[in-house]
């Protein structure tokens, strides 16, 4: 068995809380030089231009890069042979409160109905998946609600297959247009089961923009609907431009012989997340 | 394209001369306000108690900005999506809102409420909020404090770059998707 303190957990997510939220990840700032120099429209590059401005700015002052720093959602990989005396549930969400209020980061979590706000952004949102071995593996993703709110669960019949899939998704970008702060990534969850694809297209959002997935089949997947999608035009803030998504990222699980169930999880261009490992 | 540098209160002369798509530089007081503000403004109004603030010319700015870290007037602060304030928009362009200030598209209702009362939506740049705190000079809850990032702020801007995109003529600046039917 490995043990990992508990405080040495809060402490690595607290860091991490702070971090992402202050300084853009390198594979999301070289998409938005590239869009800065390719978008066909002017009112579109003027956005990358802002949006690489805002980087710099706010890794110099440590301003989070919006002020919507998001639920705090964490993916953990916890070896089977890990323990930590006093609950990993809890070293996470004392390491993420502490990352919010020493970060000057927004706390965005209320009551549902009576909107009353936590104060302190608990709960963190947790998926543990046991894995086997003694290594801990921490995700952490600041989820903002403007592109949350886009988001999409369906069950398709499987009738409807992958051309069903990609109508769905293109129609979904679609109709959110300029809501979620386009240029958005995507996170498509494929199979599973009703809760089950959600929790897997969320998850493929940590990978790198620039990656290729490994099996050449959802390689394929994934450019095809990138170059889908970004026929609509909607570009930058929906101010018009060859630049709507920046990346398709497409996790795959098997389902029931009677469901296609489909996750569309959009994510906003200011993607941060960052991971930690013991 | 036509840059206008335009000073708070808003009046119906300035209203009438922006069109969808031009660029304005917002000077003076603004007012912040989101979801829980919205409805509590509301409230308000069905009560028959003033307003927290005077709607007359006023701009309302849909933000909730992150906690000012010391020494700055205020913390992040770009726009929130704005379709969740339609229900509320067109009572308070009918009151005397002159601009309402976020990202995303409005309803139709809120867009005709912009034609009858003179009234324009602008939008500024989602996920730029520490850029754009840095034409927020000063900043002080005035209104409901216990909702945190919700209260409503009395901010003063400087240069506040915005894009008109629904003017009081119906124009649009939004794309509109080009979906194969």
């Amino acid at each position: 068995m490995k043990e990992i303190k508990a405080a040495d957990i809060s402490a690595a997510v607290a860091r991490m809380c702070m971090s992402a939220n202050t300084k853009l990840p390198d594979d999301v700032r070289r998409k938005f030089e590239e869009g800065y120099k390719n978008e066909t429209s002017e009112a579109g590059r003027e956005i990358f231009r802002q949006l690489l401005e805002n980087a710099d700015l706010a890794f110099e002052t440590k301003l989070p890069l919006c002020q919507d720093c998001g639920l705090a959602v964490f993916y953990v990989e916890m070896g089977e042979d890990v323990v930590v005396p006093g609950g990993i549930n809890k070293a996470i969400t004392e390491g993420m409160v502490t990352g919010y209020k020493d970060g000057f980061l927004r706390k965005s979590s209320c009551d549902p109905l009576t909107r009353k706000n936590t104060g302190d952004n608990t709960p963190a949102i947790i998926h543990i998946d046991l894995v086997p071995g003694d290594r801990l593996k921490i995700s952490y993703m600041a989820k903002g609600g403007g592109s949350e709110n886009m988001s999409r669960v369906t069950m398709l019949a499987p009738s409807q297959g992958w051309e069903g899939i990609k109508k769905f998704v293109v129609t979904r970008v679609a109709e959110a247009g300029p809501n979620p702060c386009p240029p958005i990534i995507l996170g498509i969850g494929i199979g599973g089961t009703f809760e089950y694809a959600p929790k897997i297209a969320k998850k493929a959002l940590l990978r790198k923009l620039d990656d290729v997935h490994p099996d050449p089949q959802i390689a394929a997947m994934e450019a095809e609907l990138l170059a889908e999608v970004n026929k609509l035009g909607i570009g930058p803030m929906g101010l018009g431009g060859s630049y709507t998504c920046l990346a398709v990222k497409i996790a795959i699980a098997p389902c029931h012989i009677a469901s296609l169930p489909l996750a569309v999880n959009v994510q906003c261009h200011s993607a941060r997340h960052e991971e930690v490992e013991f | 394209m036509p840059t206008y540098s335009l000073n708070t209160p808003l009046t119906d002369a300035d209203i009438e001369k922006l069109r969808a798509g031009d660029m304005v530089l917002l000077n003076g007081i603004i007012y912040s306000g989101r979801d829980a503000a919205h409805k509590k403004l509301s409230d308000l109004l069905d009560q028959g108690k003033p307003l927290p603030f005077d709607l007359k010319g006023a701009s309302i700015y849909y933000v909730g900005p992150s906690p000012a870290p010391p020494g700055r007037p205020i913390g992040s602060a770009g726009p929130t999506t704005s379709y969740r304030m339609d229900a509320y928009a067109p009572r308070l362009y009918s009151l005397g809102l002159k601009a309402s200030i976020g990202k995303g598209k409005r309803a139709d209702a809120v867009k005709q409420a912009m034609r009858d009362f003179k009234g324009v939506y602008f939008g500024a740049t989602g996920g730029a909020g520490a850029l754009l705190s840095k034409c927020i000079t000063a900043s002080k809850v005035i209104a409901f404090d216990e909702l945190g990032p919700e209260a409503v702020r009395e901010m003063t801007v400087k240069d506040f770059p915005l894009l008109v995109i629904n003017d009081a003529f119906g124009g649009e600046l939004y794309a509109k998707p080009n979906l194969e039917e």
